[in-house]
């Protein structure tokens, strides 16, 4: 019989790709796929995935205890956790200024200036900043952040609808790289990086993250809105085009399943092996669906998607 | 190629009489073009037309059943290469291999164990579906005994592995009946396997790792003798390979109607692990990537649980999320002056709000509002979930008259929403929850007093 042809999609687009670091600091470049997600048969995918560890500058008071065993000591210090992240295998570090949240400190511009500069001394990969997540404080501590790292290139979040002119300049000015943050929706995505198109932010300074759910708490949803992004970029619009972030380890270490010990039912198995699994499969399959970088909380999950995605990018896979 | 809407009412009668259950002819080509009904619901189409149409009212992938009885797995018959093109139908069986080569204690307990496993989710029964024996002592009656063993303890389905067609031939003559899978047929047995899949009525799997080719040829020899029910497994193992090689066949089938590879597909992920844990997320991508049977080689609940989840999620009809009625629940047994929670219909919303409240031990009121099955967040940013439809669903459901107080909780990720909630309910107090559902049960204990 005749031998069987193997379909071939053939993609007109391309992820943009986007640099963080440089300058004198390690760079780390990610985008640039013509293909889905590892398959390496219909294009190319030039850059690998990559893992940040979330570092906060501030100890979490109410992190799993398994977070807590892994990391031990460095949790009340920025830069020698960052620095432990590294030898973990992180290629970025995201450190969240979670001590200017309001009900967490409220510290302000001076604060995270010292922690930024803190860490960026302590490593030498990129990093990514995030504010506490309220708008307000959000932008006085990420501008702050963002004239500290001058010229290092990090990525600066959450940059939502409400900030986005304020992030946008600050990335500007300082050239960094904007991460705009949607909810779970094709659209609202694509019309974030249009706006930030039109103030001025260059494409290749933009990252998207599509807003992470965890496994069993919309993950699926993540999951095909990743998809189509990544359909439509490679079918050549450009303003879906951008690479994606995704924050597994937040999402998933806040979830019942991977955050209490105790009288949970016996169905769910042992603690430890249910919540490291709940963070793995999490990244791992937004990384299936196209996130170009992960941001995972243990190292246990950072060794193994490590291992996986060495293996998804060799050629001969 | 599948055929359009179109090209299929062309073969159609025409006369619209409805006894399809669709009100026109076309409408019944529309839904047999997007493979969502059979030709045979319409008893009046000619013999000629029939075999025309045939191709268009076949699923690309064959649904093949593995088992008989309650607990059987029914996999294939899926038309899409990406859940939101449609949804995805049948999810993968979950089936955990034994050994002929193990004690035989430690098959019989590992055997309950799975067997009796099950965990609840959004209120659904989550369970493993089969085991899998393999013949690795090479020894048939090792492996008939081991086969007993198995189904003695268990009704779930069963994958009988040798390429031995005696050995084979010697348990199925004990467990035939129960209709297992038989693995496999390769390029030197098939023709012994392919008997045997006839006279026992089982489906056949068919392994064959030098390419696509030699696959589709080595199907085409076993169904042109007659098997229909097939499992094809494409020989490769690893992450990649595995993808690739799932996506190909895949494609193949739904987007070219590539009926010799269009069947289910089977996937070892334990064999290219390095460990337990590489294991499930292999697995993981075999469940969002194609395959129909997965057999696995470790078992605990703390790997179980995450991975039937997401088998779970990946499942869900991305058109019809799992929606409750709108409406007021009780959660234990609320009194008047018991607390009022509100949320949305997103059925994962209402059941991680439910469960906190069930075990926060405080009764009280729910009241779930209509989002079109949205979650709290996306929802609201969707404008299906804002102070107009919370007032409306406040009213529509009488709480002012269940409730003998005027508190209402609101989610605390739409905190915003309470300016405007205020004007909507002027005599109602509004109060802001956790945004976590998981804190609902300390947010109440500290704030609530009715
Ligand atoms: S049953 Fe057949 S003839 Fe009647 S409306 Fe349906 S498709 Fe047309």
């Amino acid at each position: 019989m005749a031998a069987v042809e193997v379909p071939i999609e053939k993609w007109t687009g391309k992820v943009h790709e986007v640099t963080l670091g440089g300058n004198g600091r390690k760079s780390v470049v990610v985008g640039g796929e013509s293909t889905l997600p590892f398959l390496h048969f219909e294009g190319s995918l030039p850059r690998r995935p990559v893992i940040a560890i979330e570092v906060r500058d501030s100890e979490p008071k109410d992190w799993s205890p398994h977070l807590v065993d892994a990391w031990g000591d460095v949790l009340a210090d920025p830069a020698a956790w960052a620095k432990k992240a590294m030898e973990y295998g992180a290629d970025i570090i995201a450190l969240s200024l979670r001590s200017a949240h309001p009900e967490e400190g409220n510290t302000g511009a001076d604060e995270a200036r010292k922690n930024v500069d803190k860490v960026l001394s302590a490593v030498d990969i990129p990093l990514i900043i995030y504010g506490p997540g309220v708008a307000e404080k959000d932008n006085e501590v990420l501008v702050a952040a963002s004239d500290v790292a001058k010229g290092q290139r990090v990525a600066l979040g959450n940059c939502e609808e409400k900030n986005h002119r304020t992030i946008a300049a600050t990335c500007i000015a300082d050239g960094h790289v904007a991460i705009g943050k949607t909810p779970i929706e094709i659209n609202l995505a694509k019309q974030l990086n249009i706006l930030l198109c039109d103030v001025g932010l260059s494409r290749d300074s933009i990252l998207m993250d599509p807003t992470t759910g965890a496994l069993g708490y919309g993950l699926e949803y993540t999951y095909s809105v990743m998809e189509r992004l990544r359909l439509a970029a490679l079918g050549g619009d450009a303003m879906t085009a951008m690479p994606m972030i995704c924050t597994a380890g937040e999402e998933s270490w806040r979830q019942k399943e991977a955050k209490f010990a105790e009288g949970m039912p016996e169905a769910w198995g042992d603690h430890l092996e249910r919540a490291l699994t709940w963070e793995e499969i999490t990244a791992f399959s937004l990384f299936a669906a196209g996130a170009d970088i992960m941001v995972v909380r243990h190292p246990g999950t950072v060794e193994r998607m490590k291992a996986v995605i060495d293996r998804l990018m060799s050629e001969s896979a | 190629m599948a055929l359009t809407g179109i090209e299929i009412y062309k073969h159609l009668p025409k006369t619209n009489c409805k006894e399809c259950g669709f009100p026109t002819c076309l409408a019944f080509a529309m839904k047999l073009a997007a493979k969502a009904v059979e030709l045979s619901l319409c008893p009046y189409v000619s013999e000629e037309a029939q075999q025309a149409l045939e191709a268009a009212s076949r699923p690309p992938i064959r649904l093949v059943t593995i088992g008989a009885g309650e607990s059987k797995i029914e996999v294939g018959n899926e038309v899409v290469m990406f859940r939101h093109e449609k949804t995805f139908y049948h999810p993968p069986g979950f089936v955990v291999r034994v050994k002929d080569s193990e004690p035989a204690d430690a098959v019989g307990k590992l055997v309950a164990e799975v067997a009796g496993y099950s965990v609840e989710r959004v209120g659904i029964e989550l369970k493993m579906d089969g085991f899998a024996i393999e013949n690795e002592s090479k020894d048939g009656g090792n492996f008939v005994k081991c086969v007993e063993l198995v189904s003695s303890k268990t009704d779930l389905p069963l994958i009988l592995m040798s390429t031995d067609s005696s050995v084979m031939s010697q348990a199925l003559d004990k467990v035939a009946s129960a209709k297992p899978l038989i693995y496999a047929a390769n390029k030197d047995n098939w023709e012994q396997m392919t008997e045997l899949a006839l006279k026992h009525q089982c489906p056949l799997a068919v392994c064959e790792p030098e390419g696509m080719s030699e696959l589709a040829e080595l199907v085409e020899n076993v169904t042109g003798k007659g098997v229909e029910d097939v499992v094809l497994d494409p020989g490769a193992r690893d992450f990649g390979p595995s993808l690739v090689n799932l996506t190909q066949l895949r494609r193949l089938a739904v987007r070219k109607s590539f009926r010799p590879l269009g069947y289910p597909i089977i996937t070892f992920p334990g064999e290219a692990a390095a460990n337990a844990e590489e294991e499930a997320l292999l697995a993981g991508q075999q469940v969002a990537k194609y395959a129909g049977i997965i057999v696995l080689d470790h078992f605990s609940p703390g790997m179980a649980y995450p991975l039937l989840t997401l088998r779970l999620n990946i499942y869900t009809d991305p058109q019809k999320p799992i929606q409750m009625s709108p409406g007021i629940y009780e959660i234990g047994t609320p009194k008047p002056e018991s607390p009022l929670c509100v949320t949305t219909n997103f059925s994962l919303t209402y059941f991680s709000i439910a469960g906190e409240l069930e075990s926060s031990g405080i009764p009280s009121w729910l009241l779930v509002c209509d989002t079109e099955g949205l979650s709290v967040l996306t929802a609201w940013s969707a404008g299906k979930f804002d102070a107009e439809r919370i007032a409306k669903t406040v009213k529509e459901f009488n709480v002012a008259d269940t409730v003998s107080h005027r508190s209402v909780i609101l989610p605390g990720k739409v905190a915003v929403l309470r300016g405007e909630l205020e004007e909507e309910l002027p005599e109602w107090k509004i109060m802001i929850g956790p945004p976590e559902a998981w804190d609902v049960g300390g947010y109440l204990k500290q704030h609530w007093s009715a």
